[in-house]
């Protein structure tokens, strides 16, 4: 803090002596900056500079423009104080600006280093000679600075690192599992008519997550669907075994890609959307509100969230299995010598009736998942703007890992049952 | 009362028969007062009369359908968008509930306006950051963020952020909404301090008798119905001389039922 003010004392100097006649006026062996400007133009701003003037009392003479945007304010050195304030008999500091031009908060600025510097040398601040409105403004400030608390800094602990992540895993695991129960207890309710949803909550949910999102849908599974015939076509041709591409591309759809993919869109587009909806609502206190009321969250908002994308997500799935194979029948009938009629019998063929059921189960999954996942963390958000981006984002990427976590988890259940 | 354009001086801030409206709703038509240089000017009126949507014309959030808000004699909205990010750069806006940007710490709010639009070196603006703050008694929450305040605590750090270019015209919108009166009371003293202090002209946007009655020195009293300034002056002017019932009515905290009651008998 020293150091920089003596830097910019230096630079004051320095610039005075480039710009301006300058004189440094030594007094019984006290340097003091004593700036006069060269030229008198009342556009272009006079250098501030300050002078402490020991004859008779303690006087601190201010004159040039202290505008605090120059950037020019200079730093007072509270160091020279208390020398000053031994030979003072007074024991005041006084304050006399009648040299100042226009002066804004750079002035007040530099007079509070000045009322800081005079509080720890124990002078007296003498503000009479000042105009009321610095006079007033100064008041307001404070002798000595606050310093805010230091943040406390985070200490590298790999291990503690691990172990809050590991807590805080399990106990999210335990707050989503209550989340479900809750929404499943609204849903038991709904069946008896007693709920507290209300069902232009639900169907407004349905069609943002239905309808809305069949363009996306239909192009993201009839581009997989054809790449998987490209990539199919190419390697089978060389077995002559053309008509397996109907297989292939019928069950990677219907068993895999059709379900994952149509889940990592339901999770960047509604997931996503409910989180920033529900955090936005958290910064609102719309959630204390609820509560408040007496309306269950889980009711009011995590139960038609999860309830429409259980409902749409399968019937989504189901219509990007037909636009996938549709996909891969135009790529296989344009690449490969295969009759339509041909790849239509292979793929009803190698596709059953429990493939479907399979992929069909794991959309409900999915859906769930990405339903309370993203209902969670919209509900855990902080209440500023910036935290509903990153619940956002959270919600988004919690979605997509987990619905390829959990698929991976059907795929060993299936090995094990042997679909 | 004084009359829009009739005082030698020229005003700081004039609007000339100026027409708001959103969409086909009018909000405020054939309004015109002027906003004296170091004159803490109050735009009083009814909930829903407009007071807010006036103040968003005059700081550059709305443009009028009709008529011309004057800085200085230079009609605001007729200049280019350059321009009246300059003459915008003149004022500072205290928002109903602090506005902070809720991803800076409170230091780095009031920083930030200094950093886009000034020169000045780090140092210069953490000191000037630290004086900001320490004018509306923040200076603890330097390292705080927006969420960790009180509503109150808010308000007095987005009066520090709009001080922050040392503005000319300081518009306050609502400043009391929302505080306990010894608050309230004392976001006024600081008010008048800045004022005479710093001599800028403030513009306040209120409903709150006390507070207005202490530190307005001017004003206008727009009315909801007839959707236009009904009374110009000061608020103890109004209080005294206006014969407007609805003006009274405000002033007095009477019911205009009671009013008219007594009108009657």
């Amino acid at each position: 803090m020293c150091r920089l003010s003596r830097d910019r004392l230096v630079r004051a100097l320095a610039g005075a002596f480039c710009g301006r006649a300058a004189s440094l006026v030594v007094q019984g062996g006290r340097s003091h900056i004593d700036g006069r400007s060269g030229t008198i133009d009342a556009t272009t701003p006079i250098a501030p500079t300050w002078r402490l003037d020991q004859t008779g009392g303690l006087v601190l003479r201010l004159s040039g423009d202290w505008i605090a945007q120059s950037g020019e304010i200079p730093a007072f050195p509270p160091a020279d104080l208390p020398a000053a304030a031994g030979n003072a008999a007074a024991g005041s500091l006084a304050l006399d600006i009648a040299g100042v031009g226009r002066w804004d908060s750079g002035l007040i600025a530099f007079l509070w280093d000045v009322k800081h510097a005079a509080a720890s040398s124990g002078l007296v601040l003498d503000t009479d000679r000042l105009p009321p409105a610095a006079r007033t403004l100064l008041g307001l400030l404070p002798d000595t600075p606050a310093e805010p608390p230091a943040p406390p800094r985070p200490r590298f602990n790999p291990f503690a690192r691990l172990g809050a992540f590991s807590l805080n895993a399990i106990a999210e695991l335990g707050v989503v599992s209550l989340l479900l129960s809750a929404a499943s207890r609204g849903a038991i309710r709904a069946l008896a008519g007693r709920a507290r949803m209300r069902p232009v909550d639900l169907l407004g949910n349905i069609r943002d997550a239905g309808p809305s999102a069949l363009a996306i849908v239909s192009v993201v599974n009839f581009l997989v669907g054809a790449i998987l015939a490209f990539v199919g076509a190419v390697q089978l041709r060389k077995f002559a075994a053309d008509i397996y591409v109907a297989d292939l591309v019928g069950l990677a759809l219907v068993r895999e890609m059709a379900a994952v993919m149509t889940a990592i869109i339901m999770a960047g587009r509604t997931g996503g959307a409910y989180a920033a909806r529900i955090a936005t609502m958290q910064g609102n206190e719309e959630i204390d509100a609820l509560t408040v009321v007496g309306i269950p969250v889980a009711d009011y908002i995590v139960l038609p969230a999860i309830l429409a994308l259980a409902f749409t997500m399968p019937l989504l799935y189901l219509y990007g299995c037909l636009v996938g194979i549709f996909g891969g029948f135009v790529v296989a009938i344009a690449m490969l010598t295969i009759t339509p009629a041909g790849f239509m019998n292979e793929t009803i063929w190698a596709v059953g009736l429990d493939q479907f059921i399979f992929g069909f189960v794991k959309s409900i999954a999915f859906a769930i998942l990405i339903g309370v996942t993203s209902c969670r963390i919209g509900l855990k958000a902080g209440r500023s703007a910036a935290d509903v981006g990153t619940a956002a984002t959270h919600a988004v990427v919690t979605g997509i890992v987990g619905v390829i976590a959990l698929d991976a988890i059907f795929a060993v259940i299936a090995n094990m049952i042997d679909l | 009362m004084t009359v829009p354009g009739q005082s030698a001086e020229p005003p700081l801030l004039a609007l000339r028969d100026v027409t708001l409206a959103f969409g086909a709703r009018i909000i405020q038509q054939a309004l015109s007062f002027d906003v004296r240089r170091g004159s803490i000017f109050a735009v009083m009126g009814g909930s829903g009369c407009g007071k807010s949507t006036v103040l968003k014309s005059m700081i550059g959030l709305l443009r009028p359908r009709a008529g011309a808000i004057l800085v200085e004699r230079e009609d605001y909205w007729a200049a280019a968008e350059s321009r009246r990010t300059d003459i915008g750069r003149r004022f500072g806006v205290l928002f109903q509930s602090g506005a902070l940007w809720s991803s800076l710490t409170v230091g780095e709010n009031v920083a930030l306006p200094m950093q886009m639009f000034t020169g000045m070196e780090d140092a210069a603006i953490r000191r000037l950051v630290r004086l900001k703050l320490a004018l509306v008694g923040m200076e603890h929450a330097l390292d705080q963020y927006p969420s960790e305040l009180s509503g109150g605590m808010r308000k007095r750090a987005g009066l520090a952020r709009a001080l922050a270019l040392d503005p000319d015209v300081l518009f306050f919108d609502e400043p009391s909404a929302g505080l306990d009166p010894i608050t309230s009371a004392r976001l006024d003293d600081l008010i008048v301090n800045l004022r005479d202090g710093l001599g800028a002209t403030i513009v306040i946007v209120s409903h709150e008798l006390p507070s207005l009655f202490a530190i307005a020195d001017d004003g206008v009293f727009l009315d909801g119905q007839t959707k236009t300034a009904i009374a110009h002056g000061s608020p103890a002017e109004m209080r005294d001389h206006c014969t407007d019932p609805q003006v009274e009515a405000f002033m007095r905290r009477e019911r205009l039922g009671a009013l008219a009651g007594q009108a009657g008998r």
